[in-house]
């Protein structure tokens, strides 16, 4: 089936949305998104600890968005721009899940593929120590990140990533990636 | 050397930093995109105010979220800190963190096991 990014944008609109967004992924943006989050899940009367979760794997999913995502100008029902991403936070019966879904480079697959399988292979216990490695290797990456954005998600959420690649063209895939907690 | 006072954002920490009363105070949220631009003058300011610390520096950590970016930052941070308790001074880092909290606790000690300083934790009934 070809590419159809009206499908992806159902969803991550589809079920107990808290909130969706597809569009330009600036920091401006992240930080109102992290506010009306946070006051929803207040609202909600989850527990603080639950909504520390939910927030902290927030901000590194869209952080991931903004340092990683590849620019792609894709014109549909949905139109895409520079820095074009979606991104869901939901309510699946008792947990939460944190969807995002950007363009990247058909270069860069297998090392996305090759990290997340790794996490996904590994114990809690490992990824802590994994987390501590990455943290005290003193180097930084041409994006000032770390590289421990993922490995921090899997470490607070104790699960696995679920992640599939949607080939757009010979240059680019959409890259659909989600965390539950 | 001057002190810095940095006030907080929504997604950057409140510092201060005193050369007189040797207290360094990180405090509120440390999630911005670009953490190493942030974080800079306080590194830059720690090598100063290495070469004639206080006899105490006291360090309060007080961060209700902070993100990966910041993580390595805060080493950084850390082991300016270590430096200076290293050549004979004396260094305490308090490391606050919110009841049930487990995540942050968790996130001191991981630090605690890097840097070579004493390090108190210091739960914040709510």
């Amino acid at each position: 089936m070809s590419f159809n990014i009206e499908n992806w944008s159902n969803k991550f609109n589809e079920g107990n949305v808290i909130l969706s967004y597809n569009g330009n992924i600036t920091s401006e943006l992240i930080t109102d998104v992290l506010e009306t989050v946070e006051t929803k899940l207040n609202e909600s009367e989850e527990k603080p600890k639950v909504t520390k979760k939910i927030y902290n794997v927030l901000v590194e999913c869209l952080q991931n968005l903004y340092h990683h995502l590849d620019a792609v100008k894709y014109n549909g029902q949905v139109k895409a721009d520079e820095k074009f991403a979606m991104f869901s936070v939901k309510k699946v019966g008792n947990s939460y899940n944190v969807a995002t879904g950007n363009f990247v480079k058909n270069t860069k697959l297998q090392l996305l593929r090759d990290r997340i399988e790794q996490l996904n292979s590994m114990t809690s216990d490992q990824v802590k120590d994994l987390y501590k490695i990455v943290l005290n290797n003193e180097e930084y990456s041409d994006k000032g990140g770390g590289g421990l954005g993922m490995i921090d998600i899997v470490k607070r959420t104790e699960s696995k990533i679920e992640y599939s690649f949607d080939k757009l063209n010979d240059e680019y895939s959409f890259f659909y990636f989600n965390i539950n907690m | 050397m001057d002190p810095i006072a940095i006030e907080g954002t929504p997604k950057t920490p409140t510092v201060n930093l005193n050369p007189t009363t040797g207290k360094v105070e990180i405090k509120g949220r440390s999630i911005p995109e670009n953490s190493i631009e942030f974080y800079k003058p306080v590194v830059d300011w720690l090598e100063s105010y290495s070469a004639s610390p206080t006899k105490l520096t006291e360090v309060n950590v007080q961060l209700e979220y902070f993100n990966t970016s910041s993580s390595k930052c805060i080493l950084d941070v850390f082991k300016k800190l270590e430096a200076i308790h290293k050549s004979g001074n004396e260094v305490i880092i308090n490391w606050y963190y919110e009841e049930d909290d487990e995540d942050m606790l968790e996130a001191g000690e991981d630090y605690q096991s890097i840097i070579r300083i004493p390090f108190k934790m210091i739960e914040i009934e709510e």
